[in-house]
């Protein structure tokens, strides 16, 4: 392993200030990713400010119904929490499939939203890569790419974006809050990811030194008849196939309300807003659900080994909304 | 008298391992312990023209980086015999570092000795090699049209082809065929304890602390890789954490360790990536395999043609033999089994849990399967009806054979007689239900040489029991403690085995699922003859109460002895060694193995049944039930016996549903980790009820123990594809099967 450097701060200024200061350093909270990817080499950090002591893990009610998730909640803890539980089942549930519980005690919320992808060229530290090292090319368009995105990509990167958590998130339309030097911001959780396009090294707005301090999970009804469906190769440990994050509310045999995000098959968590379009005040029908399916895979662009996961989708797509209809998604 | 054999006893080295206490062959601590990381190729195929070593050199902490320009030359590559011979096992015929040519990608180009284990790291990563990259073939795809006959496989110890009979004649004449082309990934063993060796020299002396399945399978294959007297080394193998046949034969990294160990003057501990254990220990090889069956209208078999084609390395002609059970599994007639090979950039693929067996049987097993459909027939009618009374082969009779009656309870519990014939006609809710079912077999292969053990007492009345095997995580420490205790008549915890070390009494590698059957003889001898002088000492003793008795009306429980029809008459082994001032007694035990000769006609059998859930619409198959019967002969230790069974039916559906490596269009692995190598979770894990059918054996060996360290994994994958063909209505030629074939 690569020498590291290593120190604790306690409050969120101090974090801030010694990791702006330090082009070379990155903050370390759950580290689940971090440290893999310092063992192979796949990540250049050469100083580790560990942020694990600073004040914001906390999950909090807010008065007009929205949750607030601390950049440090740790996944198991936000998964669990009865108000996620009840209100935003998606989310529990798109926690709970992800990772094991062992990476989920550790592994923060923040630190999720910011995980990098699982691209085997993009882990491989002397393999071609464009988000590694821009310019240089894509290894995985001509290589072994059966889990790579269909949606999004570009021919500069075909990575899936890896998170479940995040997919919950992009459908629930959360905010995305986080601190600098200048202050506190936050931005539309579906503006933070970015399309690879021509700078796949980029894949969200942050700066160097900026700290996710909070995710706000604004209220939502309909959210409370919601799930993750997630598709993969085994039942557990094992990142999506394909996903669907849907809400669903059907009045009088017609889609009246509908949040859906697709996991899986996409370069950033992928909120189905073609679907959403032709569900919302169509009859909720499989014949429906069919078509809203095919409205969003229209676009997909399918690689060498990969081209199933287009009918993947589509099918994850119409059974989260068949299972949610059937569920009691009528009013 | 059998007391402890069959009990299912507590494993031995339990608490070691789970306390963390155990010693693996990389957590030796040694005083001025260095560390070597190994720099391995990135390219499949072509030279090295340039192996910059300067900034290694210069990194914090770096003793040496050795290579093909300064690495000291040694002896010679041994030929690569299976370790179950007792002598040199090279896992191939290929040394690295003796040049700059690269025939694979992850062939040994360097390695890094550093003071600390992440100095060497990082400076293995400093290493810059620059190639002259050749074209490649790495796949079967690639080599379809360069494939060649070999006139041996496997070592040179298996024909290329055989027949009996004519079995295009027959095909040409059945009234009832299936032919189809099979497709199996290859797959990487992946246990949990990466290999690793510790090398220490004294001297001219070397010790090798080294995770294998056959300490003296190291000893003579590094003895002769450096030209070292094999009486100047000694290898122990205090624990280990799984193998599954990468740690079967010796590859290079045990003489590599000695060779930096020398190199920097320091004990050096050498241990594999998890990245390396793929292109460092051998693999099962992609392989495309071509069945043909013929039958008459009642489903009597009358003609197999079997054809396998895999890629090997440039070096050995190396294919697993998939046609052997699968070719002794039925009656018939007429057949034809030809394998073919491909020169290709890899290593030498090696045994791998069930080496050919699990490959070939799917194969089979599933064109049983369609043949059974094809004539409206039950399967498991149509393997009763192809039932072979004798080893199909060579007419030999079976030194036992319980599989009629592992049919017969198998289909019991699987309730099979209740199973609708018709395909994709049970559901629940999304899913769709299907029960399917196969026969498993594996071979009985006696070790080539003699097993010893060394049965040792103490005055006090407690005995150790030694013997050279090493126990790979199989429970076979265990079970040798109970077989020593039942051949000495001592309770369980006056018997301690100690193994594990090259230095005791010789034992092969413990392979081809013989560890049990051969370490088991081996020990028993032992014990009994220590037993049996000492009760010849006690006859003989005018002051035991067992003075002029004949021998054998004296029986020994509880480490007395006593006669038979008096149980009152006797003394303890204790009496009779300290009344004589005697610290201790001992006895040599060898076992002389029948010959290679009679292996064709003893196998284990089993058969096994599966359900499983299917959800066509997303692609998801889920092993509801996995249920086998087998007849392994004796059972030593009734636990481990069912875990061995149980791990093997495991692997068989993560055969089945899950592992695969896939090579990708660079020539190098593409999964190389257990990210991306799946194997499957607990979550996965269905309910598997095990049962075994014990059979009386009197021919392999002394206990008549026929071993179950692979068949549970025999069948299995046939089992489930043939379940989700009942589910579906659906054949699947391929392995693994996934979403995308599912869907």
């Amino acid at each position: 392993m690569r020498p590291v450097s290593y120190s604790r701060v306690t409050d969120v200024a101090t974090a801030i200030a010694t990791v702006a200061a330090d082009p070379t350093s990155a903050y370390l909270a759950g580290g689940t990713t971090k440290v893999d990817m310092l063992r192979i080499y796949a990540e250049p950090s050469q100083r580790l400010v560990d942020i694990n002591d600073l004040p914001i893990d906390h999950i909090e009610v807010q008065p007009d119904g929205a949750v607030r998730l601390g950049g440090l909640a740790r996944m198991n803890d936000v998964a669990l929490a009865p108000v996620v539980v009840d209100r935003f089942p998606m989310l529990s549930e798109a926690l709970l499939l992800g990772a094991s519980a062992q990476l989920r005690n550790m592994a923060s919320m923040g630190g999720n939203m910011l995980q990098r992808v699982r691209c085997s060229y993009f882990r491989d530290a002397e393999a071609i890569c464009n988000k590694r090292e821009p310019g240089t090319g894509c290894s995985a368009i001509a290589g072994v790419n059966r889990g790579h995105a269909v949606l999004g990509t570009s021919p500069h990167c075909i990575a899936t974006h890896p998170s479940d958590a995040a997919v919950a998130l992009v459908a629930l339309d959360a905010m995305i809050h986080y601190q600098n030097s200048g202050g506190h911001h936050a931005v539309a959780i579906d503006d933070f990811f970015l399309l690879p396009g021509d700078t796949p090294e980029r894949e969200h707005p942050l700066n160097h030194g900026d700290l996710i301090t909070a995710i706000e999970v604004p209220a939502l009804p309909a959210a409370r008849n919601s799930l993750y469906l997630k598709v993969r190769d085994r039942e557990s440990y094992e990142f999506a196939l394909a996903s669907a994050a849907c809400a669903l509310t059907v009045t009088d045999g017609t889609v009246s309300e509908v949040r859906l995000a697709l996991g899986g098959v996409a370069t950033k968590p992928w909120r189905a807003r073609k679907a959403e379009h032709v569900l919302r005040g169509a009859p909720a029908t499989r014949e429906t659900f069919t078509r809203a399916a095919e409205a969003e895979l229209a676009d997909a662009v399918p690689q060498t080994m990969n081209a199933f996961k287009i009918e993947l989708a589509r099918r994850t797509i119409v059974r989260a909304l068949e299972t949610l209809t059937a569920r009691g998604g009528a009013v | 008298m059998s007391t402890a054999i069959g009990r299912p006893l507590d494993r031995v080295d339990g608490p070691a391992k789970v306390t963390g206490a155990g010693r693996y062959s990389a957590e030796i601590a040694l005083p001025g312990l260095a560390h070597a990381v190994l720099v391995t190729s990135r390219v499949p195929s072509g030279r090295v023209e340039l192996l910059d070593t300067y900034d290694a050199e210069r990194a914090e902490g770096v003793l040496a980086v050795l290579h093909h320009l300064n690495l000291p030359k040694g002896g010679s590559v041994p030929p690569l015999l299976p370790s179950l011979f007792g002598g040199p096992a090279s896992g191939q015929t290929f040394f690295p570092m003796q040049d700059e040519v690269i025939h694979y990608a992850g062939q040994h180009l360097a390695m890094v000795v550093a003071e600390t284990l992440d100095q060497a790291e990082h400076a293995a990563r400093l290493v810059r090699v620059t190639y002259q990259e050749t074209a490649s073939i790495t796949t079967v795809e690639q080599g379809r049209d360069r494939a060649y006959e070999p006139e041996k496989i496997f070592a040179g110890f298996m024909p290329g082809r055989t027949t009996r009979g004519d079995a295009a004649a027959a095909l040409d004449r059945a009234q009832v065929t299936v032919e189809n082309t099979y497709h199996c990934a290859a797959n990487h063993h992946n246990p949990i304890e990466c290999s690793a060796t510790t090398a220490v020299w004294e001297g001219d002396r070397l010790t090798l602390y080294d995770g294998t399945q056959g300490p003296n399978a190291t000893l003579h294959t590094v003895a002769e890789l450096l030209n070292v007297m094999p009486s100047h080394i000694r290898v122990v193998t205090n624990h280990v954490g799984g193998s599954f046949g990468c740690k079967a034969m010796i590859w290079d990294h045990p003489a590599l360790a000695a060779l930096a160990a020398r190199a920097v003057h320091r004990p050096v501990r050498l241990a594999l990536s998890r990245e390396q254990m793929f292109s460092s220990v051998g693999h099962r090889e992609e392989q495309e395999q071509r069945l043909t069956l013929g039958a008459d209208r009642d489903g009597r078999l009358t003609a197999i043609r079997h054809h396998k084609l895999s890629p090997t390395s440039h070096f050995d002609d190396w294919a697993e033999p998939s046609l052997g059970v699968a070719s002794q599994m039925y009656a018939c007639p007429n057949y034809e089994g030809v394998y073919h090979l491909i020169k290709a950039n890899t290593m030498t693929p090696t045994f791998t849990r069930c080496p050919g067996e699990a490959s070939g049987m799917f194969v089979m097993e599933t064109a049983m399967d369609e043949l059974a459909e094809k004539l409206d027939l039950d399967p498991l009618e149509l393997r009763l009806r192809n039932y072979a009374e004798n080893e199909p082969t060579t007419g030999h009779p079976w030194s036992s054979k319980g599989l009629r009656d592992c049919y017969r309870r198998g289909a019991e519990l699987a309730r099979w007689s209740e199973r609708d014939p018709r395909p994709g006609t049970v559901r629940d809710g999304n899913w769709l239900l299907g029960w399917g079912m196969a026969s498993s077999a594996y071979p009985v292969t006696p070790p080539g040489g003699p097993q010893r053990a060394r049965a040792r007492i103490f005055a006090d009345g407690s005995a150790v029991v030694q013997s050279s095997f090493a126990d790979f995580g199989t429970g076979s420490a265990t079970a040798m403690t109970q077989v020593a205790a039942d051949g000495l008549g001592l309770p369980l915890e006056r018997v301690r085995v100690q193994y594990g070390d090259s230095d005791l009494p010789n034992t092969a590698a413990a392979v081809g699922s013989a560890g049990a059957g051969m370490v088991s003889a081996a020990v028993h001898i032992a014990a009994t003859a220590l037993r049996d002088q000492l009760i010849a000492q006690a006859v003989a003793d005018e002051r035991s109460p067992l003075h002029g008795a004949d021998p054998r009306q004296v029986v020994v429980g509880d480490g007395r002895m006593a006669l038979r029809d008096r149980p009152g008459t006797g003394e303890t082994y204790a009496e009779l060694l300290q009344r004589s001032f005697m610290a201790d007694a001992e006895a040599l035990g060898t076992w002389n193995p029948p010959g290679m000769e009679t292996r064709a006609a003893s196998m284990t059998f089993g058969a096994q049944f599966a359900q499983v859930a299917v959800d066509p619409e997303l692609g998801l198959c889920r092993v509801r039930q996995l249920i086998g019967v087998f007849d392994p002969g004796r059972v030593l230790n009734r636990k481990t016996a069912h875990s061995q069974l149980m791990g093997g039916m495991l692997w068989g559906m993560s055969h089945a549903l899950l592992e695969g490596t896939i090579m990708g269009p660079d020539g190098r692995w593409a999964n190389a980790s257990l990210g991306e190598y799946l194997v499957p979770v607990n979550a996965d894990a269905p309910d598997v009820l095990i049962e075994t059918i014990e059979t009386t054996d009197t021919v392999v060996n002394p206990l008549g123990v026929k071993g179950v360290g692979e068949v549970g994994m025999v069948g299995t994958a046939a089992a489930i594809a043939n379940a989700i063909w009942h589910a579906t209505g659906r054949r699947h030629h391929k392995l693994p099967i996934t979403v995308e074939d599912l869907l």
